[in-house]
């Protein structure tokens, strides 16, 4: 089972109160950009074993996005942080790092 | 105009706890800015209450007010009152960057009393619901088995429970099936 803390609204909701939104911080390359770019955005994905960030939706509670980073294979959560950002913030891939002495650190 | 009537038109269920639907209820949806002065002073003039804090609900003689989000209210009243109380908040929050509206048509509301409301949630909802974790004054929004609720205490021993009406009857006899009398576990009573 998976906890995470909403950081728009503070609940530790459920996995069952969110909706998982796939992977974060990807590049939307849209109308304009070459085939090679649209189809990283469009298939391409990381699919870690380990470290991974991730979308996520309260959906049954406050109906916000957020971010979240946690362990594919443990289920660990190293944190969540808001939505409103291009890459996770520096203290939590810090750490990450404390935890996870094997982690690169975050790369698109 | 025909007369509205409540989603199972006022039933009740006596059982492990009482189960009640709460009748019609006013509900006004206010979206905008929560940290504006504007829409702090309207709901403070139309309802009389100062604004909640995060996942806050409170209630005074005029109506009721309930955080729902970063940028959302949910605001009780009679429900003859809800709109009025919307034309009051439009007027109020004139050139504002808001929405007001009355939902209370779509909505069911419910009212548990007894001493084992806190457990007849938590058969259907995740949220931890022990007395230490969730208090008078928390609005909880979650689900219950696979509806979408929100429910908050209006007293140590009455739980309070809002969803769609679309889902309301449905609500109504999971709750009952819920409150079945020599069906709670006493776990939140047992110390
Ligand atoms: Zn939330």
């Amino acid at each position: 089972m998976l906890i995470l803390t909403c950081p728009n609204c503070g609940v530790a909701a459920d996995e069952t109160e969110l909706s998982a939104g796939g992977e974060a911080h990807l590049t939307r390359y849209g109308a304009g950009s070459s085939d090679a770019d649209f189809e990283t955005y469009m298939f391409m994905r990381k699919n870690a074993r380990g470290v991974h960030f991730e979308r996520w939706r309260h959906s049954y509670g406050c109906g916000k996005w957020f971010h979240a980073a946690r362990c594919t294979t443990t289920l660990e959560v190293f944190g969540t942080y808001p939505a409103q950002t291009t890459e996770p913030p520096a203290e939590l891939i810090e750490k990450i790092k404390q935890k996870r002495p094997d982690f690169e650190g975050f790369s698109k | 105009m025909s007369d509205a009537v409540s989603v199972v038109n006022g039933a009740q269920f006596d059982g492990a706890v009482q189960v009640r639907d709460a009748g019609l209820v006013g509900m006004v949806t206010l979206r905008g800015d929560l940290d504006s002065q504007e829409l702090a002073k309207a709901v403070k003039s139309a309802i009389g209450l100062t604004l909640p804090d995060a996942r806050g609900v409170k209630a005074g003689t005029k109506g009721g007010v309930a955080w729902m989000s970063p940028d959302e209210l949910l605001l009780f009243c009679d429900y003859d009152e809800a709109d009025a109380l919307v034309a009051k908040l439009d007027k109020a929050l004139a050139g504002e960057h808001f929405l007001a509206v009355n939902g209370s048509d779509a909505r069911a509301s419910f009212t548990l009393t007894g001493a084992g409301v806190r457990e007849v949630i938590a058969k259907g909802s995740p949220a931890d619901l022990s007395p230490e974790a969730f208090k008078q004054g928390e609005m909880r929004r979650s689900r219950l088995g696979q509806v979408a609720v929100a429910f908050w205490l209006s007293a140590p021993d009455t739980m309070e429970l809002v969803c769609f009406r679309s889902v309301g009857a449905f609500v109504y006899d999971w709750l009952c099936v819920a409150a079945a009398e020599d069906t709670l576990p006493e776990y939140f009573n047992a110390g």
